[in-house]
């Protein structure tokens, strides 16, 4: 069976903030999502013009 | 003589609906934004969830233990699954911060909103099927979460038939018609303008 470079085996990491408990896995994703929802307000969407408008 | 209820059905549906609006051939400028080509590939998520689904129903809840294609079509709802609710969230942060429900947008928002909701349950339904240890694991600590909020008599997370049934049947059928819903709604009230402009033609009522 072909080696992970990342461990998958055991119980994921969490990161804990008074009530807040979430797995390091699941906050990387989360953070994932910010950054692509920023890169969708900051790059501008490509647009062609109208000839004669 | 009474209004016939096709003649109501046909007044609050097909004839509120202008044909223009319905399926556009032009939109108005702030359109042309990623936020929007979210929803879309949302909606694009959705049709390889129910494809991947409709092909996993028809082969029972066990196959993708015991064939490879199998596996690799449960892989494939399950991945369309993570992509649907990352593309959902940039679209529902993107709208929550355009205040999306403004000039009598109300309902396509909650209708964005209760889709969301829908599709968590019908996600939570599916980890229940998965038919391995990390399903029993997983209904034994949500049977114990519903119980003690007075709904473990409607729900019962350790009857895998029930979740079965529910995922496969009524949930996915509660998502489908909330989403046409919404989709309707946005063609009928046209996209949000931005907070500093005006609504415009071709922009919906």
């Amino acid at each position: 069976m072909a080696l992970l470079a990342l461990s998958l085996n055991g119980p994921a990491k969490f990161f804990n903030w008074g009530f807040i408990s979430v797995s390091i896995p699941n906050l990387i994703m989360i953070g994932c999502i910010f950054v692509l929802f920023i890169l969708a307000l900051v790059i501008p969407f490509p647009t062609h013009k109208e000839d004669g408008k | 003589m009474a209004t016939m209820w096709t003649t109501r059905v046909r007044r609050a549906t097909i004839e509120r609906i202008d044909p223009q609006d319905a399926l556009p051939d032009n939109q108005p400028s702030y359109v042309a934004s990623w936020i929007y080509v979210f929803g879309v590939l949302t909606l694009a998520a959705l049709a390889v969830i129910i494809g991947s689904g409709i092909w996993l129903t028809t082969k029972g809840a066990a196959w993708w233990h015991s064939s490879s294609v199998g596996h690799y079509v449960n892989s494939v709802h399950l991945w369309a699954v993570e992509m649907f609710f990352v593309f959902m969230v940039v679209h529902l942060w993107g709208k929550f911060w355009m205040a999306a429900w403004r000039g009598r947008r109300f309902m396509t928002w909650v209708t964005g909103t209760f889709c969301f909701l829908a599709s968590l349950a019908t996600a939570f339904t599916g980890y229940l099927i998965q038919g391995n240890f990390d399903s029993q694991w997983i209904a034994t600590q949500a049977k114990d979460g519903l119980n003690s909020v007075g709904i473990g008599s409607f729900m019962n997370t350790l009857n895998s038939g029930q979740a079965l049934l529910l995922h496969v049947a009524l949930l996915p059928l509660a998502v489908g018609i909330i989403v046409v819903w919404h989709v309707i709604l946005v063609r009928k009230n046209g996209v949000v303008p931005p907070l500093d402009a005006k609504e415009i033609a071709g922009g919906g009522k």
